[in-house]
Formats: C-alpha cells, structure tokens, sequence
C-alpha cells in the first residue's frame, strides 16, 4: 500500500526526509522523521487511534491542536496526545482502548524549581496578528516574549496556499499566506527585542499576576506587566447524527495535515460551511490531490467570498445551499453524508435527502475567539490587549492591520510619548474586517470594458475582469504597471475596472487571489482570440494539446479547447498561466476549466438507514454526553451549565469546555430557556492538559 | 404565606442531605441559596473522600453514619454516585510521624474503627510505585471511602423533591426577623418565607448569616487549591494523605497534601500550604502546581507522567478549634447552625443531616447529646484537631 503523502504540490515545497520505523499496535510502519504521531499515522492509513472509553465509540483526530483528547494514543507506554507529539524511531504506538495505562516509573523523578521570568509585554500567539503586533512594539524598543504552540511561527497563515485579499500595502495581498507567514516570522525572529518561544502553550493567566507556560516541554512561569492575547479563534462544531465518527473534524485541522505535514487524511472529502474557511479548505483539498465530494452551506448563498466559491465551483466542486448535513454514516468511520435541503427557517424539506460517498467530513461552520486569556488577564488585573481573531473574528488581513495596531498601543502603554495611531489606521482596519457586499448581476455593470472597432470586432489584448462582488481586495488595480486597472467606488472595497492600455504582461491574472482574471488577445485573430486563463491546481498536470472543459465563472461548461501551453511565468509565483484559443463569442465568458469529474460526487441511492432514536448525537464528545441527555435535564428545570455538567459530565473532559458550550447553548435556546436565565460554566486552569511532573521539574 | 417547619440557608454538602432527611420525616421544608444550583458553593470543590477514622467521637459517629448512606445509596435509591470504598492512608516518613498516627490509631480503635497499621512491604502491595524510601509504615483504614460530590448533591437533591421538599435559588438572604414566641421570617431580595426553624448551613457564609440576628459566629474559611487529571486505569486504591508538617525539610512552604483516584479513574488531589488564602478567595495561583507536583512526584513517581486537566480553589469554612458547630443557639432555640465543617461538609453532612432532623423533631438519642457537645458553639474553642 503506498502511503498517504502529499508527493506533488503546486504551491508547497515537498522536502525529502529520512524514513524511521516505529509500530503501530505491533505492525511495523514508517515515518518520517520527527514527523508527528498523527500525521504519521494518516500517511499510514490510520484514521483510527482508539476507542472510547465510555461507550467504545471510534476515536480519531478532532482539533489536530492540542486541545482536546480524542487522538490520544500510547507512545512508548505513555498516554498521549497524537496530534502534539512527535514520533521516534523504533516508537511503539498503540491504540487506547478504554482508559490507558499509566506506566510505572522506576528512576526517580527530577525535581526543580521553576524558572520565573520578567518581561514587559507578552504576546499570545504568533499568527498574524501577533506577528504585526511584535513587529510594532520592535521597532519602538519594547521588549516583548511572543510565545506560539507550533515549532514555526506564523499561525494559521502557514496552511494558507492561497493569494491574499486586501491591499499590498496594507497586508501584503496578492502574496501567500505561507509566504506571508514566513516572512513576518523572520522579521521576528530577527528582531533583537522579541524574544520568541516556539512550540510554547501559555497554561493560564492566574490571578497572582502571572502567566504559566510551557515552554517546548520545560513549565516557566513569566510575569508580563502588558498581555496581547492574539490567540486566534476555534472552530465551532455541530449537532448531527453520527457526529462524533472517526473522520470528522475542522477545517484547521485539516489544513494542518495537509498543508503542514504534507499528509492525505482522506481521498473523498465533503465540507459542510460556505464561509472562506470551508471553501479555501476545498481548494486546499484540490491542491493535495483529494477528491472533494461538494460542500453544503445552509444559507442561499455561500458566506466566503463569490471568487473563492467560483474557484471551487469552476474546478467541478458541487456547491449545494440552502442544504444541512443531516447524518454522518459508517460503522466507526465515515462512509458517507446526508445532507438535506433546509427552508428559510432552517427546517428540513422532506424528501430532498442526498447521500453521498465520502471517507471524511469536514466542519466549517464558524469560528470564535479565544478570548479566555483576556478574561484571565483582566480579572488578574493585568493589562491587556487583544487582536486578530482573538478580538473579533475577521480575515487574517484584517488580523494583521489590528495586530499592528495593538502593537502600537502596547508601545503606547510604555512609551505615552510615542505617535498617535493614525487615523487612517483605524479606517483600514474597518475596511478590512468588512463583510463581502451583494452580488453584482446588472450586465452592464459586470461586461469588461472591451477594445471594439467600428465594425463591432473586437481588437487588441485586455483583462477581462470577473470580479462581481465588493471585497477588500484591490491588488490588481496596484501591479498594472499601466495604471489601467481602477476600483470603483472604494479604493479597496470597490470593483476593479479596466480601462486603458494593456501591454498583455499577466500581472493582473496571477496576482488576482480570486482568480478571477483573464486576459484576451485578438491581436493574431478576432474569431479564435487566444486567451489566457490563471491555474493553480498544478498538481493535475494540464499540459500541451490536452483538451480541457471550459466553464464559465459559475462553472457552466462552455465547450472544449485545446491547450497551446501550460507554464508558470517569471512572476506568477507558481500560477500557472494555460493558453488556449477560444471563439470570440464565449472570449469574455470564460473564466476556468473543470478538473473534477462529475463522477467523483458520487450520489448514493439506495436507502441509508437512519435510526430514528431521536437527539442521539453527540454534544460532549469528551465525555461523550448525547443532545438528548442534556435535553432531559434541561427539560427537569436545570439552568445552570454547572449543574448540568456536575451531573452529565458534559463539559467536564480535555477540552474544557471549548466544543460543547455553543452546542449546550443551542439546546436551551431550542427549549426556549431565555439566555439571561442561563448560568455559564466557570473557566478554570488549564488552558490544555499537562503531565504533573512539568510542574516538578523546572529543568533547573 | 405558607409556614414550613423549617427554612434551610444554603443547597450545599450539609443543607441539601439535611433537607432532604427532613422532607422524608414528613417536615416541611424550604431550602434557599444564592447561587444557581445545588452545590455550587464548596461542595464541588470537595475531593469526594469520605472516612470516619477522626480522632473525635463526634466526628467519628456522624462519618460512620454518613459512609452508611453513601455507601447504601445506590441500592437504595439505585443513582450512581460512584461510591467506592477504596479506604484512606496516612503513610509515615518519619518515626515521630509514625508514632503520632499510632497514639491516634488507639483512640480510633476505641470506637472499633477498622483501621491498622501497614509494614512499609504491606502499604507498596497497595500502593504500587510508592517511594520506599524512609517509609515506616501507614495506616490503612479499608472502610473509608469516596464518592463524586456532583453525582452524590444531585443524588440527594433529586430524592428530596422526591420527598417534598422546595428549593429557591438565585435568592439572597436578607434579612431574619426572630423572636422566641412567633414565627421566623427570611427574606430574601425576591421574597419573604416563613418557618418554625431556621437552619444555618451557609457554609462559608455562615458568619454573615449568623449576623443576620447578631450572632457572632466563630467561622472564618480559608481556602486551599485543588486539581484533578485526566481518567486512567485504576493504579491504585486508598486515599494518600501526606502529614507531613510545615517545618519537615521536604515539604518546604505547605503541610499536608492528599490524592486518591477516583470512581472515574481520575486522581484527585489537594494541598495546605504555609500561607493560606482567607475569606471567600476563589483565585487560582501559579504557585499551587509547582508545589503539589513536586511533592506528589517524589512521593508517587510514577504520578509524573499523568496530565492535570483542571485546578481550582475551594474554601475550608473554619472554626477556632477544627471542629464542626452544630446546634441550636441559646438566644433563639430555633435558629440552629451546622457551619463550621472545616473542610469537611460533604464527608459529614449526610450525617449531619440526619442529626439535624432529630434535633428540629426532637428525637435526639444519647449517642446524638455526646455528639452535639462535641460540636458545640458554647464549647471553649482552644482545643486543637489534630487530624483534619
């Protein structure tokens, strides 16, 4: 059996790495090394680490984050988590069946006073925000610790494959996440004043004013005079029947596997979300090679932006609105997914069912802050600040105009003296949070600006610009070295429009994160003028004389051409731009073609049968605690989340809290229990679980 | 208004069995608490051991009855409450340590507790991994036990509705208008209530309620942090007090310290440490894991490799003397308290409960007067527990 690995990117350098043994409940496999546990395990084949130990339930990957418990194995005896731990060689990893076995120790245990440390700001989280913000608070000397979970600084924006939105001023766009990510951390880690901690939890913010940490392996405990929590956001999960199957997880954690460690979790993959996270995650899938099945969104219309749902959809993705998962089916992982068409009210229509064949569900259905270390670090009393998703949840562009925006009022803290956040700051970062605006239909207003000739034949070379919904994006109109390309409206938010000169240098296509670019050449012939489209899945190799399907920007199909050529150019940072001669008549029509066969989403028609013991999904898939139980006892006038969880235990495992608390509060709302009637669980240390002897040995 | 027999301050480790041993014995009875919940104060902040090896008659008799209750509960009443019997252990690491728990050991054998002392051989078969070293030796006491606070609260709620009993929530105390010839009004911020008896189970609060009627009352909690990891398989059995005292080289700034494993397969554990949190802290320290973790690991190494999930800080409502009070008071006979638990409300109140009910029906036997002097709030306060 070939190994689940990612050989070919079109974005992703694939690095060669010595292979070691280890085992896998006595089968021995290979890894990479240093690779972690569980993405060693997927290359594998191995979506299933265990079993739960209160109903034996399957048990696999779910945050892929360290924060919850459900990928615990046993790695050389020890109970721990797969996704946070790295794999050695010659490793024995077995499965958790039931509850682990704690080892006997025979040396004695190191014991050590724990290192404490001063340090005027700390800086939670080295993703975007807190990247900018560290970069402020250097160039104004303040001495700052950044502390990340990951051993690579950059958070989320290092799993970003794609170009970005916003301006190239103000956020980089038209760059990589990945590459933005990588920049900003080295802008950081050069810095003289930032000292970075990597592979680094921050525990708690406890109430003496100081913050424990786990600093790659060794507990430190760092009194802060100024916190800057940009700690990111979780995704949020969902009711469903057969919810808590192995196979089920975030968008996040999907993107850490594929795009981080290089892994194929899965070959079948359907996502439930149209925001950008679920979307970009399509994408994302389409670049590792898997199959995505289709992404159902229960809104009419998919919240990411139009560009990143076009994409998708023109690649041969079948995006289905107005649609809910329904059920995940499979024995202990998934083999399927039901989804079902939903009214305006969120209700399901009878008899629109569709079931499809898929190995792997993804849940992107809406992010929230971690917002504790600010709560923490209020009721300590220590000052604080908060940006990118950690503050509010916007598009990483946004994270990082807010981080510097916060860095400059952490200077500000410490040096009043230092210059006013500019006003326009503040505007920017309003711009870049905003929402996308309707969709432009109005035919006028959508036609590019063509070059006609009396005689109405086309002439010459232009950017047909597909572009028909207000975002903040503008890098197209900032790298046409002829000035022609103008936003409309908004210099940022407004619709780019052509008009001028074009000398046909593609800048405008591979830069456009959307690719919703094209450009037209009439010069050689007005009949089949030869156009030229951006292509970004250069893992499905697309090359001369191949005939590809053309489509339109909602993915139409439009009829077949022939490729004149297929290449990466000087600067398209590995865009690559296919050629191809089309007729005139569809010449402004065309936008992408279809790489996804039809038969990929593949509809499974005879009957699945669904149980019908009602509200027997999961809503603590710590403690496993079904929606039904926590019905129950709010039905018998329970109100507060501490009794309820002092009962169920709902609420009581690994993850603190942190998955079922939205789902909890659905179900009062369902019962009609008024949210100021409910009493909220307290939040106690710890952020995530650690083993009692860091807290022993100080590595002193 | 509707008159109850009794109103009882506080749904905690004491109020709620109290109310519910009440209701059972016909009496009507009202329970109110400020917070939301049964439990909410300090009883989920309660590790859930359960002993009657004190050094008290007092103690002693109201544990032997509470262990009953606990222990017979699920076949009673059929909830789980995950009672184990898993006994308790106080190892010695020096011989003056030893040699206190034996001179105890003959005071608990006088009121024929099951209770004997371990060779250093005997406590590792039950305490697998245990640091051998300078060990001299434990009690073990069998019949000790433990059960979830949480599981058992809700337990003993549910079967006082069962039996009539009603509970306001999210309601404060405000005032209490007494005399000795009409009867009690309570109000609250929402309402007024009015009963033959009031009970003063308000745990750490109970000072606040006994000025009410301007009672002083000796009880002042201090509080202590406490932590519990995630579920493993049973490794072993006993709870672990470690005695050691402040000035021992080895315990550096805390006293003693205890864990046991629980129904769930999680250890939980607590510690004293030299400077103790007054009043109704509730704050968490970074100073806690760093000093439990470094005594748990040298006593039990193998400890080291099993991961926290949670801390938290609960607060010991004490006495002058480490003893509960419990009794009607002199200026008003029908204002009763059963404060003071030091620490110990949830392993007595069972018990207390059923104590407090003889009291309001008058019922009281020899064995309960004997009791009742122990713990009573007119006793000379200078005394001292030595096994709390």
């Amino acid at each position: 059996m070939t190994s689940n690995r990612i050989k070919v990117h079109p974005v992703l350098d694939v690095p060669e790495k010595e292979n070691i043994p280890f085992y896998w409940n006595k089968t021995k496999l290979m890894a990479q090394k240093d690779e972690i546990i569980s993405s060693a395990l997927f290359a594998n084949h191995i979506k299933i680490f265990g079993h739960h130990y209160k109903d034996g339930s399957a048990q696999g990957i779910f945050c892929a984050n360290g924060q919850c418990a459900q990928c615990t194995v046993v790695a050389n005896n020890i109970p721990v988590k797969a996704c946070m731990t790295r794999v050695k060689k010659n490793m024995i990893v077995e499965s958790v069946e039931g509850l682990p076995e704690l080892p006997d120790v025979d040396e004695t245990i190191q014991i050590s006073d724990i290192e404490q440390i001063s340090t005027d700001v700390l800086i939670i989280g080295g993703g975007p925000a807190g990247l900018s913000a560290a970069i402020q608070i250097e160039e104004h000397g303040v001495k700052a610790i950044i502390v990340d979970d990951k051993d690579e600084l950059g958070g989320k924006l290092v799993l970003q494959t794609h170009k970005f939105f916003g301006s190239q001023e103000d956020s980089y766009a038209g760059m990589r996440g990945v590459d933005i990510g990588s920049m900003l951390a080295r802008k950081v880690e050069e810095s003289l004043n930032i000292d970075v901690w990597k592979s680094s939890t921050a525990l708690y913010v406890f109430d003496d004013k100081k913050v424990g940490i786990l600093k790659d392996g060794v507990y430190k405990i760092v009194t802060p005079k100024v916190i800057l929590n940009a700690a990111g956001a979780r995704e949020k999960f969902l009711r469903f029947k057969g919810n808590s199957l192995a196979g089920i997880y975030g968008a996040g954690a999907f993107q850490t596997l594929v795009n981080r460690d290089l892994v194929k979790p899965t070959n079948k993959l359907f996502i439930i979300g149209g925001g950008n996270v679920g979307i970009i995650a399509g994408y994302h899938a389409l670049q590792a090679g898997i199959d995505v099945v289709g992404l159902a969104e229960a809104l009419p219309r998919c919240g990411g932006y139009k560009v990143h749902e076009d994409k998708l959809k023109r690649l041969g993705v079948p995006i289905y609105t107005s649609h809910s998962i329904v059920a995940a089916n499979g024995k202990e992982s998934v083999s399927s997914v039901t989804i079902s068409g939903i009214d305006k009210n969120f209700q399901i229509i009878e008899g629109t069912n569709k079931t499809f064949e898929c190995d792997t569900i993804l849940i992107a259905v809406g992010l929230e802050s971690v917002a504790e270390f600010t709560q923490e670090a209020k009721s300590a009393g220590i000052k604080v600040f908060s940006a990118g998703d950690a503050a509010q949840i916007a598009e990483a562009s946004s994270a990082m105009f807010n981080g510097k925006i916060a860095g400059l009022k952490v200077v500000r803290h410490f040096k009043p003296e230092t210059k006013d956040i500019p006003q326009s700051w503040y505007e920017k970062a309003e711009i870049l949070k905003s929402p996308p605006g309707p969709v432009k239909i109005d035919p006028v207003q959508i036609d590019p600006v063509e070059n006609v000739d009396a005689s109405g034949n086309k002439e010459g070379i232009f950017p047909v610009i597909h572009c028909r919904q207000k975002i903040p994006c503008n890098p197209c109109s900032t790298v046409c070295p002829e000035a022609s390309i103008q936003m409309k409206g908004d210099p940022i938010k407004g619709l780019p429009q052509f008009n001028g000169k074009c000398k046909g240098c593609l800048k405008c296509l591979t830069i456009c994160p959307g690719l919703a670019i094209t450009l037209v050449d009439y010069r050689k012939s007005g009949e089949n003028p030869t156009l030229f489209l951006p292509y970004e899945i250069s893992n499905i190799e697309i090359k001369k004389d191949d005939d590809i399907t053309l489509t339109d920007i909602d993915g139409n199909p439009l009829g077949v051409s022939r490729v004149l050529s297929a290449r990466e150019t000087k600067h398209s940072d590995k865009t690559w731009i296919v050629r191809t001669k089309v007729p005139k008549n569809i010449a402004g029509k065309v936008v992408a073609f279809t790489i996804q066969e039809k038969k990929v989403t593949k509809q499974i028609t005879e009957k699945i049968p669904i149980d019908h013991i009602q509200d027997d999904e999961i809503v603590c898939l710590c403690e496993r605690v079904t929606a039904g139980q926590i019905r129950y006892l709010v039905q018998q006038g329970m109100t507060d989340m501490n009794q309820i969880k002092a009962v169920s235990r709902a609420g009581m495992g690994p993850c603190g809290y942190k998955t079922c608390e939205n789902l909890m509060k659905q179900i009062f709302n369902a019962e009609k229990i008024a949210q100021k009637d409910v009493v909220n669980n307290v939040r106690r240390p710890l952020f995530v679980e650690v083993p009692l002897g860091k807290f022993a040995n100080g590595g002193q | 208004m509707k008159t109850y027999d009794v109103i009882i301050i506080g749904a905690g480790s004491v109020g709620v069995p109290a109310a519910m041993s009440m209701a059972q014995n016909k009496l009507k009875v009202l329970v109110i608490d400020a917070l939301a919940s049964v439990g909410q104060g300090q009883n989920k902040k309660a590790i859930g051991g359960i002993r009657a090896t004190h050094s008290d008659k007092g103690k002693i008799l109201t544990a032997l009855r509470s262990i009953e209750i606990f222990s017979t509960w699920k076949e009673t009443h059929g909830h789980n409450i995950g009672w184990m019997q898993n006994g308790y252990s106080f190892p010695a690491y020096t011989s003056e340590g030893a040699q206190k728990l034996k001179d105890l050991m003959k005071i608990q054998k006088s009121f024929n507790l099951d209770i004997d002392w371990l060779s250093p051989e005997e406590y590792c078969e039950i305490i697998p991994g245990i640091n051998k070293e300078n060990l001299k030796g434990s009690t073990f006491s069998p019949k000790d036990g433990s059960a979830s606070p949480l599981l058992a609260i809700n337990a003993f709620y549910s079967k006082s509705l069962e039996y009539g009993a009603r509970y306001r929530f999210r309601e404060k105390v405000k005032t209490i208008t007494i005399s000795n010839d009409k009867d009690i009004t309570v109000k609250t911020d929402k309402s007024s209530y009015c009963a033959h008896k009031v009970i003063n189970a308000a745990g750490s609060y109970a000072k606040d309620i006994g000025k009410l009627i301007n009672l002083d009352l000796p009880v002042e909690p201090d509080s202590h942090e406490g932590a519990i990891t995630e579920p493993v398989q049973r490794f072993f059995g006993p709870m672990i007090v470690d005695l050691r005292p402040l000035k021992d080289p080895a315990t550096q700034d805390s006293a003693n310290f205890y864990f046991y494993q629980n129904n769930e397969g999680q250890v939980i554990f607590c510690l004293t440490p030299q400077h103790l949190m007054k009043g109704d802290a509730s704050e968490s320290t970074s100073i806690f894991l760093p000093q439990v973790a470094k005594r748990m690991v040298s006593l039990f190494p193998k400890l080291a490799n099993l991961k926290v999930r949670r801390t938290w800080r609960g607060q010991y409502p004490m006495t002058p003397d480490g003893f509960p009070i419990v009794g009607e008071t002199r200026e008003f006979p029908n204002f009763i308290n059963a404060i003071g638990m030091c620490g110990q409300g949830y392993m007595i109140g069972p018990g207390i409960g059923e104590l407090l009910t003889r009291i309001v029906t008058c019922e009281l036997k020899a064995d309960d007067m004997d009791v009742l002097k122990h713990f009573n709030l007119y006793r000379n306060f200078s005394g001292a527990e030595q096994f709390k």
